[in-house]
């Protein structure tokens, strides 16, 4: 059972019902949410909605952009281009809103009989016991209770489940408030982000502009701790500040909000048979992206994990490192993201000296341009887990242990294009490297996929990227992170990997 | 000839602008200014080359 049919929880359901497990979700609303939230979407998200079926869809609909611009004042003081590496499927980042990625998620829900998506019922009790949950929905028609087995709360950053069950969350909150509208505005600005310090339409703050498909725009203007909330989101107001910034271009506002932005997260992510994730579990500014984007890899984590378990492939006590595996990833992004907003909103003046001197200093000093903050953006998490097999040699290459594959280009055998991520299926795949020797089977429950046989890497591209050597073995867990590597394959130390990815081994 | 290092040295610079600005919090701009000195004078020591103390001196009076 998941409760939130928002991006999170639809890639978490759809997940599950694609390793065969039934899932109820609910959600209080009668259709996808409107309005304007995330529009950032990640490398690493659009691999996960590939696998699940709508990856190639998102990145059709969405703006791709790799460009980012920094300005102070007039000045262009720092640019970065966000494409790690030539030859991936996904692009760095999409920008498209958060209903169409729903939409997608919804659509892709409804064609898999294992998931059964109710709108209009609201979680109203949350009953623990030891071997399941029991439920109190609220209907239209009604209240229902319901046993499951587990309960996934995907349900954001006002999460019911949290309060029902009474939980808090640790961290901080940002005094200053922050001015997000979307306009819709014919303009041929170039497509890449663009975020000021201190600009001449909106002095002493910061502003932040994005381009979304369909002619729509991302403004986000820093209007201080002072601000207030109500008096400035009336169109009137909003609509001049815009007016600073676009000069005599014509827009219609779509969305307007003002919000103040948190760090924070709950202290455990498992509460017996109660799982969070995504902004239920903890929440971050949207500097960097890696809100929803974390969310979304919080429910690819959880998925194959719960299915092992429910099936038997492994114990309960796995799910525990979906807890640690995702708390450091939330930590990782909760740093991230509050050493973005102490750059973008510093706290004193004492505080905007220093980061103006950072600033003054960039154009001259390569050194303060790598100190220049707008937001980090999202990257994938590099596990630091027990899950993992450390190496026993060294590799070089792109890959890291802890980490997702890096996707790559190949060849199928009959000479047609193909990416190396596209052919890893939802379970435990061993990836080797052909050395001439005959080819011994892969321990029972493990796909092989062999490079130079099976696959094409007439390049030598993925090799790299491994640091392969012939006879090399990679075992990749069902979410694609690499967990084992070997110079050599040897068949009971790969089951024995695969193992201590299940939990078994402690 | 430059002596002076401005590429970036820090693996992780942001980790470096943390310290920097945790340094200052809820400090004054006057026990802020009072504080750079300080550091100021630390690093010069430090770095015990006068000609790239010169050179620091030099970029950072020719910043606005």
């Amino acid at each position: 059972m998941v409760v939130g049919a928002g991006p999170v929880g639809l890639a978490a359901s759809i997940d599950l019902a694609l390793r065969g497990v039934a899932v109820v979700l609910i959600d209080d609303a009668d259709r996808i949410g409107e309005g304007s939230r995330g529009i950032c979407w990640s490398k690493r998200t659009l691999e996960i909605c590939d696998r699940l079926g709508v990856g190639e869809k998102l990145v059709a609909q969405g703006v791709t952009w790799k460009l980012g611009k920094v300005f102070h004042g007039d000045d262009l003081v720092f640019a970065f281009d966000l494409l790690p590496e030539d030859g991936h499927k996904m692009p760095a980042f999409i920008n498209l809103q958060q209903f169409q990625v729903e939409k997608a998620l919804v659509d892709r829900a409804d064609e898999l009989d294992l998931v059964d998506l109710r709108w209009k019922n609201r979680l109203i009790a949350v009953e623990p016991h030891n071997d399941h949950v029991r439920l109190t929905i609220d209907t239209p028609d009604g209240p229902y209770s319901l046993e499951a087995d587990w309960l996934i709360a995907a349900d954001g950053a006002r999460s019911s489940t949290r309060d029902l069950l009474g939980l808090k969350f640790s961290g901080v909150t940002f005094e200053d408030k922050f001015l997000i509208a979307d306009i819709r505005m014919a303009a041929d600005f170039p497509t890449e982000r663009r975020f000021w310090f201190d600009p001449p339409f909106h002095a002493g703050q910061s502003a932040l502009m994005h381009r979304q498909p369909d002619n729509i725009w991302r403004i986000d203007l820093q209007l201080g701790p002072d601000a207030d909330a109500t008096e400035e989101q009336k169109p009137h107001r909003v609509t001049a500040r815009l007016k600073r910034m676009l000069g005599d271009r014509p827009f219609e506002l779509e969305w307007i909000s003002v919000y103040r932005f948190n760090c924070r997260r709950l202290d455990r992510f498992l509460h017996g048979r109660v799982i969070f994730i995504g902004d239920a579990a903890h929440q971050v500014s949207p500097f960097g992206a890696r809100g929803a984007n974390s969310g979304i890899q919080d429910a690819e984590n959880l998925a194959w994990k719960l299915a092992a378990v429910l099936k038997g492939e492994a114990v309960p006590a796995l799910l525990g490192t979906y807890e640690t595996e995702r708390i450091q990833a939330a930590d990782e992004n909760i740093a991230h993201s509050t050493r973005s907003t102490d750059f973008i909103a510093p706290h004193s003046a004492a505080e905007r000296v220093l980061r103006n001197a950072v600033l003054a200093l960039a154009p001259r000093a390569e050194f303060a341009r790598r100190m220049i903050n707008s937001g980090r953006l999202s990257m994938a998490t590099v596990y630091d887990s027990a899950l993992l097999t450390p190496d026993e040699s060294p590799f070089g290459g792109s890959a890291r242990l802890g980490a997702p594959l890096p996707d790559c280009r190949v060849r199928n055998v009959d000479g047609s294009e193909t990416y190396v991520l596209e052919n890893i299926g939802d379970g435990f795949t061993v990836l080797t490297f052909k050395n001439g020797a005959a080819a011994q089977p892969a321990p029972e429950g493990v796909c092989r996929l062999r490079i130079g046989d099976d696959l094409i890497d007439p390049e030598g591209l993925l090799a790299r990227r491994l640091d392969a050597t012939p006879g090399a073995a990679y075992l990749l867990r069902p979410d694609h992170h690499l967990c084992a590597r070997w110079r050599t394959f040897d068949r009971g130390k790969i089951a024995a990997a695969r193992d201590r990815a299940l939990g078994k081994v402690q | 000839m430059t002596k002076l290092i401005t590429a970036s040295q820090f693996s992780d610079p942001d980790a470096a602008y943390v310290a920097l600005v945790e340094a200052r919090r809820h400090l004054s701009e006057a026990e802020a200014a009072a504080f750079d000195t300080r550091l100021a004078l630390i690093l010069a020591n430090h770095i015990g080359d006068i000609d790239v103390l010169k050179e620091a001196i030099a970029l950072a009076k020719g910043v606005k």
